[in-house]
């Protein structure tokens, strides 16, 4: 059974009639039950901590989500950094400035370009990477970013790919190549809403994307990273349906590390003024829920997020967080001028200030967790 | 003469192995070796980076008294985590190694299987090898076999506090190894590793316990004592221990006369 047969099963289902009938015993149950993390959370307990009568519940939440993370990551963030190679896309995605329909320069970097990208963030003590393109596979084959990925394998322990999804056999070729790890966000896990957002393009094509993870770690990937795009569809729905998404790939691939992200769209930013705005308040609810429901799952924090913002949730069970990002294409070395982004780095700090502010808060910051072999 | 633990051809009297994994700064290693004593320290290959500014390498927060022991974390095979001992090697760091080859993230068990091979493998290049399994007494006569230095059987999961969940299948591991057998993995609190030296296991290895705490220097050294007052207990053969009856002549011995 594919995660699309379970997806399919929660089209039809009234999340919004059962999120409100919760009642507080009930997260007070839970919360009994996930204390300590020995007693394993089921799909109904994830519900519960989602909705509307958890959310007097955020500090008990929170005691447990720390300990937890403390104990099986330590207090330790991860480091990371994006590196948008390509910013060519034939996708219709209504809510991305990079969507073929906007016009401007685009852009793609070749090997000396990307090159002289990777040294620059390499430079900043950055090792682990996340390469990022549009979805144009005519000007970003499989032999490109097969050559991208051994370019990036001189200076980086670890490349992680977020680029279009591909077959399992294309992505083994850049596992060869030295990617080791996968991102892919369903953005939105609502089929109707999905179809509204995705008129035209490739990415359309619902079912394709949504597998997309487990045709990674079927290709060999180690690690997966997954999530939905906050602002498109009812985020509590959205963030039960990444959360069992996450559950299902960690049973059907034991030997995979996964992890979850919560990108979130802002009022400001962005083609399209967000439908449902993920309050921090949500944001918090959701990440505390996912820990207890999944102690050992990887939480990633961009730079999308506020510097003040990242500064607080270090304590909430967050595991990785991006640092020195930029999200145009050859922003970091190869263009002097700025280019049009992706979204807006709202935690414009340097790699080494984010590791400071780490520290200060009594984590280790850690730029090294993997090793290419 | 003096109480050892030998591994491989070195003699250690510390029998609390310690990790470098969870710290809240790599400066608390040292203190912490300091307080504790312990001579054998783990460090995930992963996490070293030779490129890295001083603070950001974790072998320079070690001592050079220190005996490393690389260890094997994100092998999912026996071919990866020979690949690191070699990378390890290479990056200096010795020949002892900790082969830990996990093909479950949920709960990140051991695959007993993948590490026998693997043990097979680095113990003939001359890796003095630490491998770290699923309490299983077949496994364990393997290992030796296959010329492992110890048997390392889990406790409870890595990072779940719960102590000796699997007591009396280290027990039996414990009667009958010809190798040292370091309980890793689980111990929580200082009596737990007590409970474990007891019960006649030539050492403990912990790591998230004493990382995690809010003094980890401290609790380096409450662990320290626990181990070696754990140590004592066994070696004065209490009552209820099963070495009691190797310690004492047997009380039926005359029968035979
Ligand atoms: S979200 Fe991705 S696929 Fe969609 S338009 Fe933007 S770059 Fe293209």
């Amino acid at each position: 059974m594919s995660f699309l047969t379970l997806a399919n099963q929660y089209q039809s289902f009234d999340f919004k009639t059962y999120f409100n009938s919760i009642r507080p015993e009930d997260v007070q149950k839970t919360l009994d039950r996930g204390a300590g993390g020995l007693k394993r959370l089921e799909t109904r307990d994830l519900l519960t901590l989602l909705s509307p009568a958890a959310e007097d519940f955020l500090e008990p939440m929170a005691q447990t989500a720390r300990e937890l993370t403390c104990r099986h990551f330590g207090q330790i963030i991860s480091l990371y950094a994006p590196l948008y190679i390509s910013d060519y896309c034939s996708n219709h995605c209504t809510y991305c400035g990079f969507n073929a329909l906007t016009a401007f320069p685009r852009t793609r970097l070749t090997m000396e370009e990307i090159n002289r990208e990777a040294r620059a963030i390499a430079d900043t003590g950055i090792r682990h990477i996340l390469v990022l393109t549009g979805e144009a596979p005519a000007k970003t084959p499989l032999s490109y970013l097969e050559a991208a990925c051994r370019v990036m394998a001189r200076y980086f322990s670890s490349i992680a790919l977020e680029i279009f999804p591909m077959t399992q056999s294309d992505y083994q070729v850049l596992h060869r190549a030295g990617a080791d790890s996968l991102t892919v966000y369903q953005e939105v896990y609502d089929q109707a809403v999905y179809k509204e957002v995705h008129p035209k393009g490739p990415k359309a094509d619902y079912a394709f994307r949504l597998l997309t993870p487990e045709r990674g770690a079927a290709a060999g990937f180690r690690a997966v990273n997954i999530g939905t795009l906050f602002g498109l569809g009812n985020p509590k729905a959205e963030a039960f349906m990444a959360g069992i998404h996450a559950r299902y790939l960690e049973q059907a691939f034991p030997h995979v590390e996964i992890s979850l992200s919560l990108p979130r769209m802002t009022r400001a930013g962005g083609a399209i003024a967000p439908k449902h705005l993920l309050p921090d308040k949500g944001f918090v609810q959701t990440m505390l829920a996912w820990r207890l429901f999944m102690p050992r799952l990887g939480i990633t924090v961009s730079t999308r997020e506020s510097a003040a913002f990242r500064d607080r949730i270090i304590h909430l069970g967050a595991t990785r967080y991006s640092a020195g990002s930029r999200t145009d294409v050859g922003g970091y070395a190869v263009h002097t001028t700025d280019t049009t982004a992706q979204f807006e780095v709202t935690d414009t700090r340097t790699v080494a200030e984010v590791a400071d502010m780490i520290r200060n808060n009594g984590y280790q910051p850690v730029f090294k967790d993997w090793e290419i072999f | 003469m003096e109480d050892r633990l030998a591994l491989g051809d070195r003699y250690f009297s510390s029998r609390l192995l310690t990790g470098t994994g969870k710290f809240a700064s790599n400066s608390l290693i040292g203190p912490m070796l300091a307080a504790s004593g312990s001579q054998i320290i783990t460090v995930a290959l992963r996490r070293v980076d030779p490129k890295a500014p001083p603070q950001d390498n974790i072998l320079s927060h070690i001592p050079d008294t220190v005996t490393l022991l690389p260890n094997t974390s994100g092998a999912r095979t026996a071919k990866e985590a020979v690949r690191i001992a070699h990378i390890a090697r290479e990056a200096g760091c010795g020949d002892f190694i900790k082969i830990e080859v996990i093909t479950d993230m949920q709960y990140l068990l051991p695959d007993n299987h993948e590490t026998l091979k693997a043990t097979e493998i680095l113990a003939k290049e001359g890796f003095i090898v630490l491998p770290y399994v699923m309490p299983d007494i077949t496994i364990s006569r393997r290992l030796y076999d296959a010329g492992a230095a110890a048997v390392m059987p889990l406790g409870s999961p890595i990072g779940s506090n719960l102590g000796l969940e699997m007591k009396p299948m280290i027990q039996r591991i414990i009667e009958t190894s010809k190798l040292p057998v370091i309980v890793d993995a689980g111990i929580g609190r200082p009596s737990q590793a007590a409970e474990a030296m007891e019960m006649g296991a030539d050492a403990v290895l912990v790591n998230t316990a004493i990382a995690t705490a809010r003094d980890t220097a401290i609790a380096g050294r409450a662990f320290a004592m626990a181990v070696t007052a754990g140590r004592m207990a066994y070696h004065a053969g209490m009552a209820g221990h099963s070495n009691r009856a190797r310690a004492s002549s047997p009380l039926t011995g005359f029968l035979r006369e």
